[in-house]
């Protein structure tokens, strides 16, 4: 997993709450190997037509946002399906933070384990910075995650919170299996006390 | 200080912390790990680094996402498709992970199964690579569904980092009104609380409603809690919860059994334990519920009328709905009850037990279908059960096809999909744009509800049917 400390990128807003992983990846690609790249899968059925060709009215088609590295979403993005692939997509597409007001709590997991920063923020923060973004195609956010700060380009601020868990996670993007490993000691104990106190679980 | 009492949730969430780490963050020991064939990358990410399995005997997987449901078991078509469940097959062999695979008497959908075979037992943590594990705290469990990398991480270590949710309890009062059946319960409580409104909460249901409900109805109702934002759903384990495990293959016998009786009865909510949130539906207000939009927020009695989006201030939520609308083709202000249907789906993890199946041919027999109808069994062991009642002829001599047990058209990935601006009367559980096919429109409802479609070629209120 490629760490993440800093960006500055494009942002591009999406207005409607309760964005599927559906609508991020159909289901019909989950069986493709990781490596065949998710990028262009990303949204597929709503960013492309039948025929494959754009659709021009979504918004990582619009010029101003098809650079975009960042997401400005509204509430419970992501919700739904566990496909892990609806991260590979946003990954491999280019995009590194999903700002909102809530985020399915499994897509949530997801992003941290692929090197994807989610951002909770008050939806009217999200709302603002989305309206700003719609006004402005192009404008570029910084996201400093050692910093906790979003930063639009009027440079006032916005603070958010990662649990330090997940932080240093991102920050030096380390393997959580190695880390877990190292407590193998207390797994092992773990296993003997049960197997005193629910031997029926085998 | 005065010590309060515990939650089912923290309870169990107690006895299951290996250790603490930074942020808030708990290692968790996983007493059960489902599988399927979302599972092979997983697997595939294992076999390329060389990692064991630390507990086969914990990992239980079957094929349902993938499998075809027509009848007759030749070769998968599709070398994708055949390829995935020829995967899970390998690796498991390889692993010494017991597998129900294509063929085997006992595969069927992964939430269907595990009950079934009675790995899913009170007082567990169970996961599995699938948004709707929360099925399995039916009984009283907490069990969850977990992304890819989170897979093979159990798989490698038995364990799971998790930061604790916070817990919300929701209580439907009074009682069950005849022709009310479990799925309109949920329906009506996502509505309630919304498509995000339990994101970062465990939910435990409760209640004289909840506390009625059969087992095959419980495990609807906790199945649905991740199309509220839930990550889990629990209700606390009973005599109806013992009465279904007692004998059940996986389920301890004898002094097990009495050990596990024991430790399990002591898993209920202590009388004083505080929810971080307390939400509570009367059941007199819940009718046979339809989705009409694309969330499965979007539901409304069937006598209701499509809500009109000028009338919503909210233009977020206006703009939302007008999209739903748009993309289901329907009119605002129209009556939900006779919108003709192109065809019906009675399965998937949601509504494909004996209990749903039933349900569904009471409204079938004697009947004939006017619409394309699908019914799919959840497993093996469901199909039997049902063919032993005659079920099948019942559904069969209505004109209803009778399948083979799978996902199928809850999630289309075996090909069981329906065409674009097709709309789907459907028993499953999410009826977001092109789940069940690019374009196509899905209204989810009871199994008697699908039934009373399909009989109709409508949205039909099943109480009109006499």
């Amino acid at each position: 997993m490629d760490p993440f400390v800093r960006l500055t990128a494009v942002a591009a807003p999406m207005d409607l709450p309760n964005i599927d992983t559906d609508r991020i990846i159909p289901a019909r690609f989950l069986r493709r190997p990781r490596e065949s790249g998710f990028g262009p899968l990303l949204f597929h059925d709503v960013r492309f037509d039948a025929t494959g060709a754009e659709q021009p009215d979504f918004v990582l088609n619009r010029p101003g946002h098809r650079a975009a590295r960042i997401l400005v979403t509204a509430e419970n993005f992501g919700c739904g399906s566990s496909r892990e692939m609806a991260v590979w997509a946003l990954l491999d597409h280019g995009i590194r933070v999903v700002i909102g007001p809530s985020f399915g709590d499994i897509f949530f997991e997801n992003c941290f384990k692929n090197g994807v920063l989610p951002i909770v923020v008050p939806a009217e923060t999200a709302a603002g910075l989305r309206q700003a973004l719609a006004a402005r195609p192009g404008t570029t956010l910084t996201v400093d995650l050692e910093a906790e700060t979003v930063t639009p380009p009027d440079g006032v601020a916005i603070r958010f919170e990662v649990d330090g868990f997940r932080k240093h996670g991102l920050l030096t993007g380390r393997d959580e299996l190695a880390l877990t490993l190292e407590q193998m000691p207390a797994i092992e104990a773990f296993e003997a006390r049960r197997r005193v106190e629910m031997p029926w679980l085998g | 200080m005065a010590a309060t009492g515990l939650t089912l949730f923290e309870k169990i969430w107690r006895r299951h912390v290996v250790t603490e780490g930074p942020g808030g963050q708990s290692l968790l020991y996983v007493d059960r790990h489902l599988l399927h064939e979302g599972s092979t990358h997983a697997f595939g990410r294992m076999e390329r680094k060389g990692l064991a399995v630390r507990r086969p005997e914990a990992c239980l997987a079957t094929a349902d996402h993938y499998v075809p449901t027509a009848s007759g078991r030749g070769e998968i078509a599709d070398p994708e498709v055949r390829r995935m469940v020829a995967d899970l097959g390998r690796h498991t062999e390889r692993l010494g992970i017991t597998f129900f695979g294509r063929g085997e008497p006992r595969q069927g959908i992964v939430h269907v199964i595990g009950p079934e075979q009675g790995a899913t037992q009170p007082g567990i943590l169970l996961v599995c690579g699938d948004s709707h594990t929360a099925t399995h705290g039916a009984f009283g469990a907490l069990a969850f569904g977990i992304g890819s990398t989170e897979v093979e991480h159990v798989l490698a270590t038995q364990c799971l980092w998790q930061r604790k949710p916070r817990v919300m309890r929701v209580t439907v009062t009074g009682v069950r009104a005849p022709g009310i059946a479990a799925k309109d319960v949920i329906l009506a409580i996502i509505a309630r609380i919304g498509a995000g409104g339990g994101v970062g909460h465990a939910i435990e249901y409760a209640g004289p409603v909840i506390r009625a409900l059969s087992m095959d109805e419980r495990m609807t109702v906790c199945n649905m809690s991740i199309e509220a934002g839930a990550r889990a759903g629990m209700v606390a384990p009973d005599e109806t919860t013992f009465a279904y495990l007692e004998g059940r293959p996986l389920v301890p016998r004898g002094a097990g059994w009495a050990q596990a009786l024991a430790h399990w009865r002591a898993l209920p909510s202590d009388p004083d334990a505080v929810f971080d949130r307390e939400v509570t539906l009367d059941a007199a207000d819940i009718a046979p519920t339809v989705t009409w939009g694309t969330s499965p927020q979007d539901a409304l009695p069937i006598t209701a009328r499509i809500p009109d989006p000028s009338a919503v201030g909210d233009p977020s939520r206006r703009a939302s709905m007008e999209r739903a609308l748009a993309y289901m083709g329907l009119t605002a202000g129209a009556p939900l009850a006779g919108t003709p249907v192109s065809r019906v789906f009675i399965g998937s993890c949601t509504n494909s037990r004996l209990e749903d199946l039933r349900a569904a041919a009471a409204v079938a027999r004697g009947r004939r279908a006017a619409v394309p109808a699908l019914v799919v069994p959840g497993s093996g062991g469901v199909k039997r059960a049902a063919e032993a009642e005659g079920l099948d002829r019942v559904f069969t001599e209505a004109g209803f096809e009778w399948r083979e047990p799978g996902c199928s058209m809850c999630v289309g990935m075996n090909g069981d999909l329906a065409a674009a601006r097709e709309r789907v009367a459907s028993t499953s559980n999410r009826n977001f744009e092109g789940r069940q096919g690019k374009g196509a429109r899905t209204h989810l409802m009871s199994p008697a509800m699908a039934a009373a479609a399909a009989v109709t070629g409508r949205l039909t209120d099943v109480r009109t049917l006499a």
